[in-house]
């Protein structure tokens, strides 16, 4: 089983690299950008098992490390 | 007064900190590294500058949830004094130790200059030597020096005192130009500037001399 968990910086939080990406995208010709957040994915092989129990088990390792709730959100997404 | 400082793998400034702490605040300086589950008998915990574990995950967060952390808080529960400074600072935050985050700058460069600073708060053990001198220079050299608290906690924090040191040029984009900070309880602070990079003329500038003294005369 697989867990995919999104992490991004959290609305209001100023993303200095999503800004230096627009400003990039914008200088190479995509002015229909208007905005960008930069995150980061983390793919964790987990053992074969419930999927509700390992989202739960998944969420607690966010809390406690894979994202910084003071300046992060997380979504996690469970794969068979 | 004892004090103890922690080594993790990619921590690089553990000899200065030594150096300055012996010099200036204590002969009696344990190093501690991060796998040990028990601290010597200190007063004084000190997390030096460095990149613990490469910055991999985000600065300082590997290493918060290091073995030592445990014995580091209970230390800071029963009272007594932590001291973060760059990435001890990082280490700190990331460990919910102090309130808020390290950024990365927000110019995107990593900053490594002196700064001129105002000393908000002397009334600490961490700053008391600078009574009376209320602008000092230390260097700052770091990529996620950039301060975030919501608008709520850095109200409460400027109001009981916590902004203990703060930027006159802000050099990375930090909330209201904030460069130290210290828990509601006054005795964990952390730092973005190096003052164990500004204790002797040799190399300089002393800038960073009255934060040693601060600590010896709070055990004197």
């Amino acid at each position: 089983m697989r867990a995919v968990v999104y992490v991004r910086p959290r609305g209001g939080v100023l993303d200095p690299q999503g800004q230096a990406v627009v400003s990039a995208l914008k200088h190479l010709d995509f002015p229909e950008v208007l905005d960008a957040r930069q995150g980061k994915i983390i793919e964790l092989v987990l053992e074969d098992g419930d999927a509700t129990k390992a989202k739960e088990r998944v969420t607690q390792m966010c809390e406690q490390l894979l994202a910084n709730t003071v300046i992060e959100d997380y979504q996690v997404k469970i794969e068979a | 007064m004892k004090a103890a400082v922690i080594v993790f793998p990619g921590s690089n400034c553990d000899r200065d900190a030594i150096c300055a702490l012996r010099d200036h605040t204590t002969p009696d300086v344990y190093r501690v590294w991060h796998r040990d589950t028990s601290l010597p008998k200190v007063d004084l915990v000190f997390i030096p500058g460095g990149f613990s574990y490469g910055d991999y995950l985000r600065s300082g967060a590997v290493a918060a949830r290091s073995p030592i952390m445990s014995a580091i808080k209970d230390h800071a529960e029963r009272g007594g004094l932590v001291a973060g400074i760059c990435n001890g600072f990082q280490v700190l935050t990331e460990a919910r130790l102090l309130p808020g985050a390290l950024m990365r700058n927000a110019g995107l460069k990593f900053v490594c200059k002196s700064v001129d600073l105002v000393v908000e708060n002397t009334q600490t053990p961490f700053s008391s030597a600078y009574e009376g001198q209320p602008a000092t220079t230390i260097p700052v050299a770091h990529h996620d020096g950039n301060f975030f608290a919501d608008d709520q906690v850095l109200d409460r924090m400027e109001g009981e005192g916590q902004v203990v040191f703060r930027y006159v040029q802000n050099p990375n984009g930090s909330a209201r130009n904030i460069a130290g900070i210290i828990n509601d309880k006054g005795n964990v602070l952390g730092m973005m500037p190096h003052p164990e990079r500004a204790v002797d003329p040799l190399t300089g500038e002393t800038g960073g001399l009255p934060f040693f003294e601060s600590l010896a005369g709070a055990f004197s």
